[in-house]
Parts: C-alpha cells; structure tokens; sequence
C-alpha cells in the first residue's frame, strides 16, 4: 500500500533570518528542532507571519537556513529539487499551458516524459478532472485550478510534498471535498505531507501531528499527537476537545508575545 | 392540436429560406455606378482616349456580388456575414462612384494629381510584371531586415530581462540608442555597408529590434517569481525557466513590442526606398512622381495598403494562435 518509506525530514537548530529594508536583521526561525518520519503527514499552525512558510520555502530549497541542519533522508538540503513538491495556496498554474501540460511539465523538463506519459494520465484520474485535459486555466473554477496544481507536483512521485495553506482561498464546501481528496492521494501514496494551514479544524481532520509555533522569532511550541482514526468526525469529543486545546496554546503564545493574529 | 410558435426544425427551414434585402444593396450600388459611368458623358476637357478599364472591373463586382447574394439564399453563415458588411461593401462603391464623377465626369479635381480610376486601373493592366517584380524587391529587403531585427530583439531581450549582467551593461545602451529613429542613420549606414540593400537591412532591423527588446525584457522581468519558483520545485533548469516559463509568459509582451516594430519597419522600408534602393515599391512611387506619372503613384499605393495590411493580418493571425491561452482574458 505504502509506495516508498523514503521522506524523512530533519531540522536540527535550524535558523532563518531576514534583512529588513531598513537595515535591521529579523530572526524568522529560531532554534527548530524537529524529525518527520517518512510518510507522516504534518501540520503546522500558528499565529500569522510566524515562519511557517519560512520553514516550508527552507525544505523546498527556495531559501537557505542561516544556521543548523536541514536534511532529507539524512542528505542536506542544497536548493529546489522535484523530489520536494511544493503547491502554494494560490495554484500558480502556467497560465499559457494547458491542464495535461501543466502537470506534465515536470516530466518534460526532467526529460522523462517520453517514458512517463501514462503519469500523467493517470493523475488527471487521480484528482478528477478527466476531461478538462484541454482546458487552459483561467476556464477552471478555484478547486479544480488547485487539483491541477496537486496532480502537477504529485507526478513527479516527490518524497515530500509541501502545502501551503493550500485550500485557504477555496470556499467551505470544496474545501472539505479537497481535504477528503488529499488524504485519499496521501494513503494511496505514502508521500510524506508538510501542510502550513491557519484552520486548526483542518490541521486536526487530516495531520498524525501538529506542530504548534509561537510568534516571530518562530519556535516550536509544542508538538501534537492528533491519536484519532480515520475518517474523523469533526462533531466528535475527541476532536472538539482537541481543538479547544489548540486554539488556547495558540491564544496563550499570541498573548505572550503581545502580537496579533488571525485564525 | 394547437399550437404556438415553430418547432426548432420549422425555424431552421425558415432560416434556410430567409431572404435579406442588404444583400442586395452592393449590387445595386455597382450597377448605379456602371449606369453613372456609361450614360453621363465625359468631361468636354477630358481628350484621352475612353478606357475599359473601370466597366470591366464594376462589372466583375456586379458579378460577384450577385453570387454571393445568390449563396446568401442557402447558406445561413454566407448570408449573415454578407448581409453585415453589405453596406459597408455599398458605400465604398458609391465612393469609387463619385470619384469617378469628380474626375472622369466633372473634372472637378487637377487632372495630373487625381487621375481618374479608369487610368488608374490600367496601371495595372499595363505595368502589373513591373509592380510585381518591385514588390518582391521590396518583400524581401522587408523580410530580411524584419528577421534579423526581430530575433537580435529577442535575443537581446532575453538576456537584458533575464541577467542582472547584461542589463547593467547593456540598458543604458538600449536606453540612448533604441529611442533615435532607425532613418536618422542613413547617412551612416550608407557609408558604412558595402550595398545600399544591406545598409537599408540594418535600418529595417534596426527599427525593429528597439521595440521587441525592449519589450521583450520587461515582459520576462515582470514574470511573477512565483512561477519561476514553482517551476524549480518540480526540476526545472536555468534553461527551461528561460524557454519555458519567462518567454511564454512574456509572450504577450513581446508581441506588442513586434507590433510596434512592424510599424517601424514599414516606415523605414518606405524611407530607405525612397532614397536610395534601387527598384522596390517605395522607389516606384517616388520615380513616377517625379515623372508626374500620379495614376501609378495611387496604383503602387492601392499596392502598399493591400500588402501591409496583409502582413499585418498574418501577424495577428500568429499571435492569436500562440496566445490562444489568453482568450478570454485580455483582449487588444
């Protein structure tokens, strides 16, 4: 059932920090120690502008850590690389390629797409949206533009996909359809999932563990075991006492900070 | 059974046979322009010798007219679109009517400058090889200085837009070169290219390259990061962000810099034509003007606007292919 057990990420004193325009230097990420198991789904929570993304752009090497270790499969983390998929909230399709191109860009660019082009066919069944291969983005509604954006990243079988906020900008409705869905792709796959979201209700439907961040300079918090089974209901004691708990660390690391932030 | 209205297959006989009146308004404008022409005498000052000439061309519009009227009977698709540019088709041949009475039948116009159809007409009756072989002088100096222009634009576009290097280097450079028009380089070329067809090449491509560089490499450095970060994320290359992301999302960028280039190039076809190239159609206005020879100064420019206007529809018809992905979301 489980396709690969390779996927574990490391960060061990990991630091990040930014150059404000004025000068001054501000610590995004301070001191994260934490191992994900390959396979593992992962969310992490917090109070806005607390490095969460931060940390997401680190793993997918689109920044580099100013301090301590980040490593995949034991390997340190160097730059992009296919094997950590990224999808951003927004679905940053490539508005000039179609919905089969756009996810078989990966392969093309990769040059594997001669051998691999059944890949594609089947992720478009994958995400459910055969029939709308020809279709250019801007003719998809917000959930299939993110379902597209899935398949482009899942094709490329990475060991490690990241999530950010990924279904913010979808509304209620279709946002539960895609969290079904992911957790589908997920248990199908095996694909270890890093997911930056701000619904704890989410982080709690889908995650093994949550991790919990406090405010710039980001920290863990503290870690969770969502121990629930699957499929969760979301009305369920367990799940709602769980959620009070969340939501009062996070008030309680909001309020020592003295900072703002919105769920 | 009572019944209300048509069925949709009733409709559709209905259409089938539905007869619209505007079809037939630009045969009737041809053939009051025939009447016009063959009943009003000519001007008492007009001695040269009556012409064919405008008789056989309106009564080839009379003819074609009259078929696709005919065509408007059955097809649909025919009738809609004729009946829509029927009057517009009408006007134009009322113009073309009382042109001809202006000059022809009233000689209100100085008869040198504003030759009447008919002499116009056997312009190109008469020199139609010679125009032809002008023409394609003109084509393909045209051609030659527009693809060197066009692909140096690009080329230099790409790499201005895309390497911190190249820009700091080489922006300054497009910034006071690019704006001087490619014609205030005559003399210079003139002197510094063995042929005046090469030096005339440079202009043209000169003309073309300031635009499509430039707006090729804002194009490519207003592509959003986030599409080159993505891209990296699922294994691109430097090589394939260049050809693969930022052209095609600079794509419609460019093209409105090879737009403007095109406009350029003509200008400067026209100009290098007229002063130096030998043969061309710019330098076949410019001879039979200074031999007053104004009926075939209007034929070489009937030929000029049918020309352009045909390379610009091409352009848009390339454009509209690649930028297919932008239907329905910008329009210009």
């Amino acid at each position: 059932m489980v396709e690969r057990l390779t996927g574990e990420i490391r960060a061990e004193n990991l630091r990040k920090e930014f150059i404000r325009p004025d000068g001054q230097t501000v610590v995004a990420i301070n001191d994260v120690n934490v191992a994900i198991k390959a396979g593992e789904f992962i969310s992490l929570i917090g109070p806005s502008g607390c490095g969460k993304s931060t940390f997401l752009r680190l793993v997918a090497g689109l920044a580099r850590p100013d301090g301590g270790f980040l490593l995949l499969d034991g390997v340190p983390i160097t730059g992009p690389g296919y094997e950590r998929g990224l999808v951003f909230q927004d679905p940053t399709l490539f508005p000039w390629l179609t919905v089969f191109e756009n996810i078989a860009f990966g392969l093309k660019v990769r040059s594997t797409y001669h051998d691999k082009k059944q890949e594609v066919q089947d992720m478009i069944r994958l995400v459910g949206l055969e029939g709308f291969e020809k279709a250019y983005p801007h003719q998809l509604s917000g959930g299939m533009a993110q379902r597209a954006a899935l398949a482009r990243a899942l094709v490329n079988h990475p060991k490690v996909l990241l999530l950010d906020e990924p279904f913010g900008a979808l509304d209620a409705f279709t946002r539960m359809n895609m969290q079904d869905e992911l957790l589908r792709i997920w248990q199908e796959r095996g694909t270890t999932m890093i997911m930056v979201t701000h619904d704890v209700d989410e982080a709690i439907y889908l995650s093994d563990r949550i991790i919990v961040m406090s405010p710039r300079p980001a920290k863990i918090e503290c870690i969770i075991n969502v121990e629930m089974g699957r499929p969760r209901g979301r009305d369920l004691p367990d799940f709602l006492r769980l959620r009070a708990r969340i939501l009062q660390i996070l008030d309680f690391a909001g309020k020592r900070e003295e900072i703002q932030y919105y769920l | 059974m009572k019944r209300i209205g048509h069925t949709y297959k009733e409709e559709e006989m209905i259409n089938r046979t539905r007869f619209d009146l505007s079809t037939l308004v630009p045969t009737l404008s041809a053939v009051l322009a025939l009447l016009v022409h063959l009943l009003v005498p000519n001007s008492p000052r007009y001695t040269l010798k009556p012409l064919p000439y405008f008789t056989i061309l309106l009564a080839g519009v009379i003819a074609v007219t009259l078929v696709l009227a005919a065509l408007s009977l059955f097809s649909q698709r025919v009738r809609e679109r004729y009946a829509f540019k029927s009057w517009f088709i009408a006007a134009f041949l009322l113009l073309l009517n009382l042109l001809n009475i202006a000059t022809l039948k009233l000689m209100l116009l100085p008869v040198i400058y504003f030759p009447n159809p008919d002499r116009i007409l056997k312009v190109f009756a008469d020199d139609w090889a010679f125009i032809l072989k002008c023409l394609g002088y003109s084509l393909r100096l045209l051609v030659t200085g527009y693809a060197i222009g066009a692909l140096a634009g690009m080329t230099t576009g790409i790499l201005v837009g895309w390497s911190r290097k190249w820009s700091y280097w080489v922006n300054p450079l497009i910034k006071v070169i690019g704006p001087i028009p490619s014609t205030a380089w005559v003399p210079i070329a003139l002197v510094s290219f063995p042929t005046t067809f090469a030096a005339s090449a440079f202009l043209i491509a000169l003309a073309v390259w300031f635009p499509t560089t430039v707006l090729t490499s804002s194009g490519i450095s207003n592509v959003q990061n986030s599409y080159f970060e993505v891209s990296s994320t699922l294994g691109a290359k430097v090589i394939h962000k260049i050809f693969k992301v930022a052209l095609p999302a600079a794509a419609p960028s460019i093209f409105v810099g090879i737009f403007n280039g095109t406009g350029a190039s003509f200008i400067t076809l026209m100009t290098a034509e007229m002063m130096g190239v030998k043969y061309g159609i710019g330098w076949y206005i410019n001879w039979q003007k200074d031999m007053l020879s104004y009926a075939n100064v209007y034929a070489g420019l009937i030929v000029i606007a049918l020309t352009f206007s045909l390379i610009i529809t091409l352009l848009f018809r390339v454009r509209d292919r690649i930028l297919v992905w932008q239907k329905g979301v910008i329009k210009w």
